[in-house]
């Protein structure tokens, strides 16, 4: 369901990602790893079409992001790093601005609020503003507007960044919860988050794929600090 | 166009959010009644007309509308909700306009809030109330036009400020264009087609004519071009600069 063919993104003579190439099947949960500066987010903001490739095509569900990108976008969750959102709303009008956006009407727009509002537990703060809350709290709303339209296709830019022990667990769950029904794509530079939730691990430095594997392949070389390392930085050494 | 007022209705509650709002309008109507009563001489003319108040507009518009405009755009590549918005199944062109849209129904809100001027004026005396009505279009007119420069030249820049600055001195120079300080300076070196065509430029040249309660087919043309042309210099701005 996403298709990423030889991307490409330089800024001047800076070479981000260099011609990388992937896709992910539904089922399938891809963790994106590399050391920061590796090219993670760049590559997700052409994948979701925020950013033009240099060269290279994306495709979402079959529509290249850059030439179908309503398509595209419609088959997309995207939860961007940082996970920005209208600070001065509170969740519950944010959501519902989402919802307007993403063409959900009626009972169908109510059932899907009160089922993400659910999932990440966002029932204590819906009517704050968002910028009142807590970091953790933060990212559930970017999660939240993500997977409000239940997409087919969800990239998740460190979804698990600032949360606690017990927040990541719920977040991990979330996501293998739903992995079933989509191809999920996300960042992390948690080395255990591969092995809790990802069938399928890529580590990027220097804006190219080192490692295209199963976690377990990944594990099997030895403790996973040292592989991550010795993979990425081997690779500095070489270049 | 369905996408466009979605955003546009959520833009404008979030001005109501905010102290922004109602800081802003209870300044505008606060200056309008002031500046109107007490400095252009209103009482001592003796005339029931709405002509010193209008006349305030062009000037008054020049640091009011930047302080809407400003955070248009800026604010969005500052605090990477652009990134949101470019993701969602909306294009560049609905995102602009529906912002802009909701900027200038809030400028509209302001002028509409003015009524009290309307009212004194059929109170103290018989004013030609067509007059008044053209003079309001003319003045939402005139904010559209301030409105899509000043969201242009907030797509040009992720700090507010600039964004302030630069609104105001090309809302300056669109203002000053008309005057009789330029056009006679024009006039001494440059043929006189370009000094008419720099007065057609000008809002003053604009709000005069629809402030005599004509509205002109040129003036209408005038504002739409400039609104349409600023929307999409805008959108051009955004293409280029929203990652940076």
């Amino acid at each position: 369901m996403i298709e990423i063919q030889n991307l490409t993104k330089e800024f001047g003579p800076l070479r981000v990602v260099d011609s990388i190439t992937f896709t992910v099947k539904k089922g399938e949960v891809l963790g994106f790893l590399g050391p920061n500066g590796a090219g993670k987010s760049t590559t997700m903001k052409m994948l979701t079409g925020f950013l033009t490739p240099t060269a290279g095509t994306a495709r979402i569900c079959g529509h290249d992001v850059e030439k179908e990108p309503m398509a595209a976008k419609r088959k997309l969750g995207y939860l961007p790093e940082g996970a920005p959102a209208y600070t001065d709303m509170t969740p519950a009008a944010y959501l519902d601005f989402i919802a307007d956006i993403r063409g959900l009407t009626g009972d169908k727009k109510a059932a899907r609020i009160a089922a993400v509002v659910k999932e990440v537990h966002l029932d204590q703060v819906l009517h704050q503003p968002i910028e009142t809350l807590s970091k953790g709290f933060k990212r559930r709303v970017g999660l939240a507007q993500a997977i409000l339209h239940d997409p087919e296709v969800l990239v998740l830019d460190e979804p698990t960044d600032g949360l606690d022990p017990n927040q990541k667990f719920e977040v991990r769950q979330l996501i293998r919860s739903m992995a079933q029904s989509k191809a999920i794509v996300l960042s992390t530079h948690i080395l255990e988050e591969v092995e809790a939730v990802c069938t399928r691990a890529i580590i990027i430095a220097n804006g190219k794929v080192l490692f295209d594997g199963t976690p377990e392949a990944l594990a099997q070389r030895g403790p996973l600090d040292e592989v991550f390392r010795k993979i990425t930085t081997g690779d500095r050494i070489a270049s | 166009m369905h996408n466009v007022w979605i955003l546009a209705k959520r833009e404008l509650a979030g001005y109501f959010a905010t102290p922004v709002a109602y800081v802003f309008l209870f300044f505008y109507l606060a200056l309008m009644g002031f500046l109107t009563f007490y400095v252009t001489g209103y009482y001592e003319r003796g005339v029931a007309d709405l002509q010193p108040f209008f006349a305030l507009h062009p000037w008054l518009y020049m640091f009011l509308i930047p302080a809407i405009s400003m955070r248009l755009w800026a604010e969005e590549r500052k605090s990477g909700t652009i990134e949101l918005l470019m993701t969602l199944p909306i294009s560049m062109s609905q995102a602009v306009m529906g912002k802009f849209l909701a900027a200038w129904l809030f400028s509209g809100i302001a002028l509409v809030l003015t009524f009290p001027m309307w009212l004194t004026v059929n109170y103290l005396g018989k004013p030609d109330n067509g007059v008044i009505l053209a003079s309001y279009i003319g003045s939402f007119l005139l904010a559209g036009g301030y409105l899509a420069l000043g969201s242009f030249l907030s797509a040009v820049t992720k700090n507010q400020v600039i964004a302030f600055v630069l609104t105001f001195v090309a809302g300056l120079l669109l203002v000053l264009a008309g005057t009789p300080l330029v056009l006679e300076f024009a006039r001494q070196f440059a043929p006189d087609v370009f000094v008419d065509s720099l007065r057609s430029f000008s809002f003053l040249t604009h709000m005069n004519s629809i402030g005599s309660g004509v509205i002109e087919v040129r003036s209408l043309a005038f504002f739409g071009s400039l609104i349409a042309a600023c929307l999409a210099a805008c959108v051009v701005t955004l293409d280029l600069k929203k990652a940076s």
